[in-house]
């Protein structure tokens, strides 16, 4: 075992870990010692090929296909140097007032969240993309939208010369996105922050953490560790994990806390979402262009939905097509002329949704679609599929229908198709890529897992700072959320330095 | 050791995989030998990281899927005609038991990876990106 040791050890590097390093690096000038520990490995640039398999394999853990329990879902996880900010499309929303007032969490407010959110939309070059940008999957989107009198209304996003190349959900081959790995921990490292790749945190232990440094598959992708591989105890004066809402919640379980936290692992939630394509009679622009320009959440409130434009690559687009055989081939032939949509059920805290550890402490999502979601998903795919037919459709899939594929003639009796039961395991392809949840905020250990400042209740050396702090479903992208209760935390911190570190 | 996967996870039930992928993507008919050795690799490569329990269970799985169809038409997956193999897959699909469904969803999902992964695949059904993005289409 070899021994390292910190003043502030940093577990994870994606929205939360990225900002927590960058706004605690000026404490490197008074000889502060920070380091961040990250599972994955740090990309080369020229290693993102826009090859789905590979890049799939590579950057999200179990290579995106993450199952929950019953194998209702899989959950996408990005893992490397930034975290999902790799794999993110940078769409830049900030919380409303409606969702963080619902979460009631003593001592957080909205003023405070949306003032720090505006930092990190300057700090990351948030803009609206120019109108010739947008290519013809977004533009239809709109045009639907508006025939059917739909509020639609336009991303912001996070990126520097984006060349239009499709493939953010892959990585950008342009390094144009402006997640963390390209602003805020390159940051961090000027000012002095170490940033540890492949890194596995095994367990926390009193002020420890419990590591192992994973050696460079031979060919496989990434940057070797700059550490040699091996077991490490790393001794920190100052905790903070930042592993995502499925992974922060699992170390925390199957870690040795000298604290009871009964809610630790609960309020799991994750935005589960269907891919929706229309067929165009003709080719259109959609695997050039960036692919997620639009959203719609005028049904938010009433219908739990938000749909967003989207636009996914071949094995994807494939497995989230109900079915088999002809009629899935003559949809996937016809590739060039579809239109794609996102359909975000907004789900909210369950007590069975909750993340757990098997014995050799590996995380386990349980997760239930409640007659809520399965009610969203289907209203969702209705608006979807009236968008897709406003915007000249000529056919559109229905992965909840028995007979999903649905002809243009048929547009006027959309509700007849669908079938709310269909959303059980094994019959319709559901995805998440929001997860939250797991280690909530609030008052004590009786209703939540920290304070608002991310402070583990009871473990003042511990602090959590990622969307598992969310209490409850925060009904948008979640990235600007993350980034501004990351900043938070490290307000906190700094402000407690002298206690905390001494 | 990539190699060595393959042949622990799927080789011994290459035939009925072959099946499936068949039945699942008609398309796959026209591969050659090196096509399929492509789309077996992209599989493989994926069950690399997996837990040796969802391996085990993988080819459980497909063990019943060759021989379930004993019991309705005398006759091993394999061995049916496209016609049955389709009607047999789309019970699964539509089965009341969860394992079953799911089991099939996990095999759809591998047949999919391994068929539409290949860049062959893709470029076949018109998906040309470029990392130029709009410089290359204009």
């Amino acid at each position: 075992m070899i021994e390292r040791d910190y003043d502030i050890v940093i577990i994870g590097s994606g929205a939360g870990g990225g900002t927590v390093a960058q706004e605690l690096a000026p404490l490197c000038r008074e000889g502060v010692r920070i380091a961040v520990l990250e599972k994955g490995p740090r990309f080369r640039d020229e290693e993102f090929t826009g090859r789905e398999v590979e890049m799939a394999q590579a950057l999200y853990e179990d290579g995106g296909g993450f199952l929950t329990a019953d194998g209702s879902m899989t959950l996408a996880m990005g893992c490397g140097y930034g975290g999902s900010t790799i794999v993110y499309t940078g769409t830049s929303l900030l919380a409303t007032r409606r969702v963080i007032e619902r979460w009631g969490v003593p001592g957080l407010d909205f003023v405070d969240i949306e003032r720090r959110s505006q930092k990190f939309m300057e700090q990351n070059n948030v803009h609206f993309l120019e109108r010739e940008l947008i290519n013809d999957n977004n533009q239809l989107f709109v045009d639907g939208c508006r025939r059917l009198g739909y509020r639609v209304e336009q991303f912001p996003i996070n990126v520097k010369g984006c060349l239009g190349s499709s493939l953010c959900n892959l990585g950008c081959p342009n390094q144009a996105k402006q997640g963390t790995n390209r602003v805020q921990l390159p940051q961090a490292e000027r000012a002095g922050v170490e940033v540890v790749t492949r890194c596995e945190v095994v367990r926390l232990e009193r002020q420890v953490v419990k590591a192992r440094i994973h050696p460079a598959p031979p060919g496989g992708k990434g940057e070797p560790a700059p550490w040699e591989p091996g077991d490490y105890r790393i001794r920190a004066k100052v905790v903070i994990v930042c592993a995502g809402a499925v992974n922060s919640p699992a170390l925390l379980l199957r870690s040795r806390l000298p604290a009871a936290l009964p809610r630790l692992g609960h309020g799991f939630t994750c935005h589960p979402a269907l891919i929706l394509v229309g067929e165009h009679p003709g080719a259109i622009t959609n695997f050039v262009g960036h692919p997620k320009s639009y959203y719609l959440d005028q049904f938010v409130e009433s219908d739990g939905f938000v749909l967003e434009t989207c636009m996914y690559f071949p094995f994807t687009t494939a497995k989230s097509l109900s079915g088999f055989g002809d009629p899935h081939e003559s949809l996937m032939r016809a590739f060039p002329r579809l239109q794609m949509i996102l359909v975000l059920a907004c789900d909210h805290v369950e007590a069975r949704n909750r993340v757990t550890t098997d014995l050799r402490g590996r995380p386990i999502v349980h997760y239930t679609f409640t007659p809520a979601v399965r009610r969203a998903l289907a209203q969702g795919s209705l608006a979807s599929a009236r968008i897709f037919f406003a915007a000249g459709a000529r056919r559109v899939h229905l992965p909840a229908a028995r007979n999903p594929v649905v002809e243009a003639a048929a547009a006027d009796r959309l509700e007849q198709f669908i079938d709310e039961d269909l959303f059980r395991p094994g019959s319709v392809t559901v995805s998440a890529a929001h997860l939250q949840g797991g280690c909530g905020m609030g008052l004590t250990a009786r209703d939540s897992v920290t304070d608002s400042y991310g402070r583990v209740h009871g473990v003042p050396w511990l602090f959590v700072a990622d969307a598992s702090l969310f209490p409850d479903s925060i009904e948008i992208n979640p990235y600007l959320t993350i980034m501004a209760l990351a900043d938070r935390v490290a307000q906190r911190i700094r402000q407690d330095a002298r206690n905390l570190l001494n | 050791m990539a190699a060595q996967h393959t042949a622990s996870t799927l080789t011994p039930l290459e035939p009925v995989f072959r099946a499936v992928v068949r039945t699942v993507v008609p398309n796959s008919a026209g591969l050659d030998e090196r096509g399929w050795r492509e789309l077996e690799a992209l599989v493989n490569e994926s069950l690399l990281g997996r837990p040796k329990t969802l391996r085990r269970r993988l080819r459980l799985f497909v063990r019943l899927v060759q021989w379930l169809p004993v019991f309705r038409y005398a006759l091993t997956f394999t061995s049916l005609d496209n016609r049955r193999r389709t009607a047999f897959l789309t019970s699964l699909q539509r089965s009341r038991i969860r394992l079953v469904r799911v089991g099939f969803w996990g095999l759809r999902t591998l047949a999919f990876l391994g068929y539409y992964g290949r860049i062959g695949a893709a470029e076949a059904i018109g998906y040309r990106p470029d990392p130029r993005g709009w410089q290359a289409e204009r």
